[in-house]
């Protein structure tokens, strides 16, 4: 693996940073659903109500 | 390759040190918007990782981490395309030329040493400009006001100026802010930054960043998120090229990555509420102290001391945990606060 090298296709090590692309996006959209869900009650819970914390 | 496999052939004790530790890496590069990266390749070299296992995961971390963070700069508006592309190919021959030093040294027996000592002098040279800069009260990293300024409002600095004027060597590009630059320079930069990624798994943003401001005279915005754009591409062929070598692991990138991502969203909702230039004085002496640790490792493996490893390990991630809570402290200090003087004004 030394020295210069040309990226060869190879399927197995593009599945790996697909399940990595992957990975990142659900987590993007699944961390957002919970931060509109989730995220009033926390705030609620860390500082007793939102309305001033904007 | 067996991928279910490699995350479960990682120890639950390893999953969770994993997740935790994403957890605060996100804190810090959600608020500090660079950074993240820095301490994740050593701690894998220090918890005896080989070297290219430890660069290829770090790498692939920071692409799963460059592709959130771009969803949302792209969302704002914040992303030059054109620019993006045109680093793409200087970027991605600087990462190969890194990655094949890695490989040459590591058969040379010599690898984990060598990076250990560039991240040495890497950890401490940053870590000391930003104490510095801290200390005058010039901040580092992220101005979080100026991101909410118009780019006509951005004032090109004068460095810039003087390469925009001197280097004019064709093709010449009209970037965003309507700048206009050699794309050499552009050349210039990307390689650059793509080797020190390639050499040590890292996005290389606290580099490119400044690079991008001062060589070229992007304005701040554009910088972070073009960084990030560009983070995607480099950062996912360098992932490619180390994967195909067995240099990434998922075992350590899907648990680093899961705890990174919602750290990351409490870090940058902890920008809009804490003033980050009391905090980045902390961030210079973690970056100090990672700077110890990592010399302290790389003495304890080279006499064979393990209980010095393991108190570079210790160093390195509770430098890091310790500065992650001074965030979340100041921001739950500053809302409660915020709040009682809310209360106080509606009585």
């Amino acid at each position: 693996m030394a020295g210069l090298a040309l990226p060869s296709w190879d399927p197995e090590t593009a599945l790996l940073i697909g399940v990595i692309l992957l990975e990142a996006i659900v987590l993007y959209v699944g961390y957002g659903g919970l931060e509109r869900l989730l995220g009033p009650r926390l705030m609620k819970l860390l500082v007793g109500g939102d309305e001033h914390a904007r | 390759m067996n991928m279910l496999g490699s995350i479960l052939g990682t120890s639950p004790e390893l999953l969770a040190l994993f997740v935790v530790f994403g957890l605060v890496v996100g804190v810090l590069f959600g608020f500090f918007g660079m950074g993240g990266s820095f301490l994740v390749t050593p701690a894998l070299l220090m918890l005896d990782y080989p070297a290219t296992v430890a660069v290829g995961s770090g790498m692939a971390f920071v692409f799963g981490t460059a592709v959130i963070a771009t969803l949302k700069h792209h969302d704002l508006g914040q992303v030059d395309y054109k620019l993006g592309v045109i680093m793409i190919t200087g970027t991605t021959i600087g990462i190969e030329a890194g990655r094949a030093s890695v490989y040459y040294l590591e058969s040379l027996g010599l690898a984990g040493g060598v990076i250990s000592v560039a991240y040495v002098v890497l950890l401490g040279g940053v870590g000391a400009m930003v104490t510095r800069d801290a200390l005058r009260g010039d901040g580092g990293g992220i101005d979080h006001e100026s991101a909410d300024k118009a780019l006509s409002e951005y004032e090109i600095p004068a460095i810039a100026r003087t390469i925009q004027q001197t280097v004019r060597i064709p093709p010449m590009v009209t970037l965003r802010g309507d700048i206009r630059v050699s794309a050499w320079v552009i050349t210039a930069v990307a390689f650059t930054t793509g080797l020190l990624s390639g050499f040590l798994g890292v996005g290389g943003g606290f580099i490119r960043m400044p690079a991008m401001i001062y060589a070229i005279g992007v304005p701040v915005p554009v910088a972070v998120g073009t960084d990030l754009f560009e983070i995607v591409f480099s950062g996912g062929l360098g992932s490619y090229l180390y994967g195909q070598g067995g240099g990434v692991d998922l075992g350590i990138v899907v648990p680093l990555l899961f705890g990174s991502a919602l750290g990351a969203r409490i870090g940058s909702a902890a920008t809009a509420v804490v003033n980050a230039d009391g905090i980045k004085i902390y961030f210079g002496g973690m970056l100090l102290i990672g700077a110890i640790a990592v010399g302290v490792g790389e003495i304890g493996s080279y006499i064979g001391n393990p209980a010095l490893e393991l108190l570079g390990l210790v160093l390195v991630i509770g430098a890091a945990v310790v500065v992650a809570l001074a965030i979340l402290y100041t921001t739950i200090s500053s809302l409660r606060m915020t709040r009682r003087e809310g209360a106080a004004a509606a009585d």
